[in-house]
């Protein structure tokens, strides 16, 4: 069975012309880009150069501003660990949104053993961060907050711009995690005024194993891995040349193809949430309704739990993903692992009906058939699982007693 | 295609449930576990003279959820009420080619909801 993947979130498939580029710097131009004295090393040197230059300039940043790194993690993790040791001084006091990814959550607890408060800024029904509760919570002794540009749960875009000018007034820095959302909408670092943010280019055709951290000029900020000079010493370690290289190159793709790729996507997205609307009752779409990223349809589904219907939806050939507790992380190593989405909760959404929740994220080499298929396939999956449900049969035997 | 954290026998049994469904008349009728956790079972039995003659569920959960439920039918059905109450999860479990560790609890809840249906039975019984 051909398979349909509405999973971009997790990650996208490398385009060619992507892997094309990389390939000369696995073994022709395999010199370290430090050996600037070799013929070996100039070309690479040249190649990571220009990569970041393209990073840079696809974002509005300058090309100094341009950190690679391994992943969107570790961007997040040298923004926010980074940030919050050189401004140790100035206070103690961070701000999370209640909505960001693991990779900012989880440091709560390094950080505190490090000295430092964690508060948590909600975020509304849409999922944008409640702007009373920031004010209320951007207090003296604040030095940081962790606020995601887009996420990939539900979806929402966060009013930046708004954030920052709000956080400026009280001194307080802003990381933005940008992995959603570079790539996928237009960016621009200035315009949002951040001090640092992540882009990674495995969620819009790049390769894993790369990403960046913008960080303006003249931001204080804490070099996890010490080493040799690399990365103007905020990050040791042999860069990954053929990544950067191919993570130029989808940038460049990216900026060529945004404008259509997102029009595409809207109409792909329009006509997939419209056909759920009208084929199954009791559904409710998670996220903004309009400030959202184009490709992405996201909901939960009274009465069906979400792995359930994510196996299903596998069986027919769709890969989706859940923020179901149990799918979430069924390799744990207990149960412990298995809670329900921290985002749906945030939102609002009630822990019984977090377990019911599904995302479809689409990229650009999906089709209207792929859209049409999921959606001649839903209801009867739906309707399986509702059959087999003891909640369903209790709600069908309220609702006939009314 | 390659194998996923889940048996084949755990696929077995999410795709084709065995026993779902109700027993109008069950004698016994056992319900656990709630909507928070992510798991519902509920399991409908039919007991002739101390013996297990029929079994069905419905059950809102994962996919281990549904194949423990689906396997618990299966191994109770025939059985005595005094053979069916020594069914372990463990063996559930076991019986289902193994679960992954996050998923153990899984098969505790199918044990809890055969208990619960028992004790729904002698209850009823007595009354």
């Amino acid at each position: 069975m051909k398979r349909i993947f509405f999973d971009h979130a997790s990650t996208t498939p490398l385009d060619r012309k992507v892997l094309e580029a990389m390939l000369p710097y696995f073994i022709e131009y395999f010199g370290n880009p430090a050996s600037l004295l070799l013929e070996e090393g100039s070309v690479p040197h040249q190649a990571v150069d220009n990569a970041r230059e393209k990073v840079a300039s696809f974002i509005g940043a300058e090309k100094d501003e341009i950190i690679f790194t391994s992943s969107a993690t570790e961007s997040n993790n040298l923004a926010v660990k980074g940030l919050a040791l050189a401004n140790k001084g100035r206070g103690k006091r961070i701000l999370f949104s209640d909505i960001e990814h693991y990779s900012i959550i989880h440091q709560a607890d390094f950080l505190m053993r490090m000295g430092f408060e964690i508060e948590y800024v909600k975020v509304d029904k849409s999922g944008l961060v409640d702007i009373d509760d920031l004010k209320r919570k951007a207090t003296s002794g604040t030095i940081l907050a962790s606020i995601m540009h887009a996420n990939f749960e539900i979806g929402t875009i966060q009013p930046i711009d708004e954030i920052t000018s709000l956080l400026k007034k009280h001194g307080i820095l802003l990381h933005s995690d940008g992995a959603a959302s570079c790539g996928r909408i237009p960016v621009n670092v200035k315009e949002l005024d951040v001090d640092t943010m992540t882009v990674s280019p495995h969620q819009f055709y790049g390769p894993k194993g790369i990403a960046a951290l913008y960080i303006k000029k003249g931001t204080q900020l804490t070099s996890l891995i010490q080493g040799g000079h690399q990365e103007m010493g905020y990050r040791a370690g042999t860069e990954n040349v053929p990544a950067i290289v191919g993570f130029g190159e989808a940038v460049r793709i990216a900026a060529d193809e945004m404008e259509n790729r997102m029009k595409y996507l809207t109409g792909l997205s329009r006509k997939l949430w419209d056909g759920l609307a009208a084929s199954i009752e009791y559904m409710h779409f998670t996220g903004h309704p309009v400030r959202r990223l184009p490709g992405h349809v996201s909901f939960w589904i009274e009465f069906v739990e979400g792995e359930s219907l994510l196996l299903w939806l596998n069986l027919n050939g769709i890969a989706s993903s859940s923020g179901s507790a149990c799918s979430s992380n069924i390799l744990a190593i207990d149960e412990t692992g298995l809670k329900a989405s921290h985002v749906l909760t945030a939102i609002g959404v009630p822990p019984e009906i977090c377990h019911g929740s599904i995302t479809f994220s689409l990229g650009k080499d999906n089709t209207m058939e792929e859209v049409e298929h999921a959606l001649s396939v839903m209801p009867d999956i739906v309707k399986r699982l509702r059959d087999m449900s003891p909640l369903y049969e209790q709600f069908k035997k309220t609702k006939g007693g009314n | 295609m390659p194998q996923g954290p889940y048996s084949d026998k755990v696929m077995d049994h999410f795709m084709h449930p065995r026993n779902m469904g109700e027993i109008e008349d069950a004698d016994g009728v056992g319900e656990v576990g709630n909507p928070a956790c992510g798991d519902v079972m509920k399991l409908y039995l039919k007991i002739e003279n101390e013996q297990i003659v029929d079994a069905k569920f419905k059950t809102f959960g994962c996919g281990a959820a549904i194949a423990s439920s689906s396997m618990t039918t299966e191994l109770i059905k025939g059985k005595t009420i005094d053979e069916a109450i020594k069914l372990s999860n463990e063996a559930v479990a076991e019986a289902l080619g193994g679960l992954p560790p996050a998923k153990q609890h899984c098969s505790v809840l199918a044990e809890e909801a055969l208990r619960a249906a028992l004790d729904d039975y002698k209850k009823k019984k007595k009354g």
